[in-house]
């Protein structure tokens, strides 16, 4: 089963855009991923930059609006994000456990959707997935 | 199982591998330190529940595993030694194994941990012994576990897992990194086992439970820390290249009602395309690493053919005859030959297409180790419907037919068969034999 481990910096939703991690955090953070890929529970990570680069798009009635980071009401942000495959939610939530995560800082830890997971008639409506072009891209 | 008993058993799967690798860097002898590691475990599930999972568990379960081996040494050595004069030397004794097992977790190096891999992949085990053991000592799973995943009784498992321990013990196998021309075949018995054991997950049927399909994720865990302990080792990526393109496919291999999908009817918007990119990246490593005529990335670069191809009908067949022409000089065998075979009836070109892929069969059909293999009539029956022979096709398959136990390949069968009795009958009926 695949997991999300999401990062939540604290204070990130107001940091700067050009806001950067220090080089000792990033070191730490870098022997983490390492002991996951050694561990070969790693699929896929990233970082993000900072909300205040970003923009967010919401809808009204069909009718989609974009607002430019920083977002004055958000109370926290995400950071970046690890796939890991593991066998247990347990797992996964003890591999969140061992992150160097600084004061208050927070990782939601998510179970992704398998297509096993959805019921027949919603496995038939995604049929054709394979026409995305990210997907696309995958097989080139 | 309650929550905390879950914990326990999902920090002991991420701890295991270090903590046996660290005894047995002390005590050189794998069965011995999955012993101890066994000891530890048992002590943290009596006393975690009550006082909580400590704040280091590795350090946790080293110092319950030392307390165990200074234990069995003392009761070992009191039986041989009886005089005060020499309390003193076990006492020195006791102090430098507590001393080197404090030690171990700290210094537990990548190399601990591929020389226990290497170790219960030794060749002197038999296949059976090594995969059980790897996956006991190198994936953490219980004895039960793996059971469950090969249809076998706990018991008979947990002999073999024994057996295995005992072997080693009294070969004195030692726990090494094999060097030179030694490392080449023992770095191959371990990409098998971890193949082995992808296979096992593979091949199991829908109806089963879900720890026999789990065995592909712990083969791709193993081949993800095959790569990074063996990092000039191209087939190590290979191997990993190999098992995420075959798993990308998981979801597409069965039907609704669990029946087998055969990789041309599959459909492909259910392929997972994220796990093909990892794959083609993996290949392109082994590339890079010097590796792309070897074996594992010659089956891996096959298998991406067929994930490039967005349709059956775009599969560029022409690249996999080549490819398993590259594969029968490396790895030789009667059934590789017989799938190259099948590239052959499928490829375009005048050169290709049924008739040269019967042709090919042909030379495979006096070789013994296909006498009982269903899948030569099978494939001989293909051929033969694409060229129109429908009476010979109905003998290949129903040859094919009686050869095999398997009920999904019965069903699979049954039903060529009967299309290719149609077939016969609708040719006879227009006139027949114009082809």
């Amino acid at each position: 089963m695949r997991f999300m481990m999401v990062a939540i910096p604290k204070g990130y939703e107001t940091a700067a855009a050009d806001a950067a991690p220090g080089a000792e955090a990033v070191a730490r953070m870098m022997e983490y991923n390492k002991s996951l890929q050694k561990a070969g529970v790693l699929l896929a990570l990233d970082g993000l930059f900072p909300p205040a680069t970003g923009a967010r798009v919401s809808y009204t009635h069909g009718k989609a609006t974009v607002t430019d980071g920083p977002f004055a009401e958000a109370k926290e942000a995400i950071g970046g994000y690890w796939i890991l495959q593991v066998r247990s939610r347990e797992e996964a939530i003890e591999w969140a456990k061992r992150a160097p995560m600084a004061n208050n800082e927070i990782i939601e830890v998510r179970q992704i959707y398998e297509m096993g997971d959805f019921p027949a008639d919603v496995q038939k409506a995604a049929e054709g997935f394979n026409d995305l072009p990210n997907v696309a891209a995958a097989k080139a | 199982m309650s929550d905390i008993h879950r914990t326990i058993e999902a920090v002991w799967k991420i701890e295991a591998t270090r903590l046996i690798a660290g005894i047995a860097r002390v005590t050189h002898d794998i069965g011995i330190a999955e012993e101890l590691a066994q000891d530890a475990l048992v002590a943290a599930l009596e006393r975690w529940p009550e006082e909580g999972i400590p704040e280091k568990p590795a350090a946790w379960l080293m110092t319950a595993a030392k307390r165990r081996a200074i234990d069995a040494l003392r009761r070992g050595r009191m039986l041989e030694l009886k005089h005060g004069e020499i309390a003193r030397e076990l006492e020195f004794q006791q102090q430098r194994l507590g001393e080197a097992m404090d030690q171990a977790l700290d210094q537990v190096i990548d190399d601990d941990v591929l020389r226990l891999i290497f170790t219960a992949c030794h060749p002197i085990l038999a296949v059976e012994g090594r995969i059980a053991l790897t996956l006991r000592v190198a994936c953490g799973l219980t004895t039960a576990e793996i059971a469950r995943a090969f249809l076998v009784p706990e018991k008979t498992l947990g002999q073999r897992i024994f057996r295995a321990k005992k072997t080693l013990s009294e070969a004195h196998i030692p726990f090494e990194t094999p060097r030179g021309e030694e490392l080449r075949q023992r770095v191959e018995s371990v990409l098998s086992v971890v193949y082995l054991i992808f296979n096992e997950g593979y091949t199991a049927t829908a109806g089963e439970e879900w720890m026999r399909a789990a065995l592909c994720d712990d083969a791709l865990r193993l081949g993800r820390m095959l790569v990074e302990l063996l990092p000039e080792e191209s087939e190590a990526q290979g191997l990993l290249a190999l098992m995420e393109l075959q798993a990308s496919r998981t979801a597409a291999r069965r039907g609704p009602a669990g029946e087998a999908v055969l990789l041309p009817e599959q459909d492909r918007s259910l392929w997972d395309y994220a796990q093909i990119q990892r794959g083609m990246a993996a290949l392109e490593r082994a590339q890079k690493l010097g590796g792309g005529g070897r074996s594992y990335a010659l089956q891996a670069a096959i298998a991406a053919c067929h994930a490039r191809a967005t349709t059956a009908a775009e599969t560029d067949w022409e690249r996999i005859v080549l490819l398993y022409d590259a594969l029968l000089q490396v790895s030789p065998s009667p059934v590789v030959a017989l799938n190259r075979a099948v590239a052959v009836g499928m490829a375009p070109g005048p050169t290709y297409g049924p008739a040269a892929g019967l042709h090919a069969l042909d030379a495979l059909a006096a070789e013994p180790a296909l006498a009982n293999y269903h899948l030569l009539p099978s494939v001989r029956g293909d051929l033969l419907v694409k060229l129109r022979r429908y009476a010979e096709a109905r003998e290949e398959l129903q040859r094919a037919l009686a050869m095999t136990d398997n009920v999904r390949e019965q069903d699979l069968l049954s039903k060529k068969l009967k299309q290719a009795s149609l077939n016969d009958r609708s040719k006879e009926s227009m006139g027949g034999g114009s082809v």
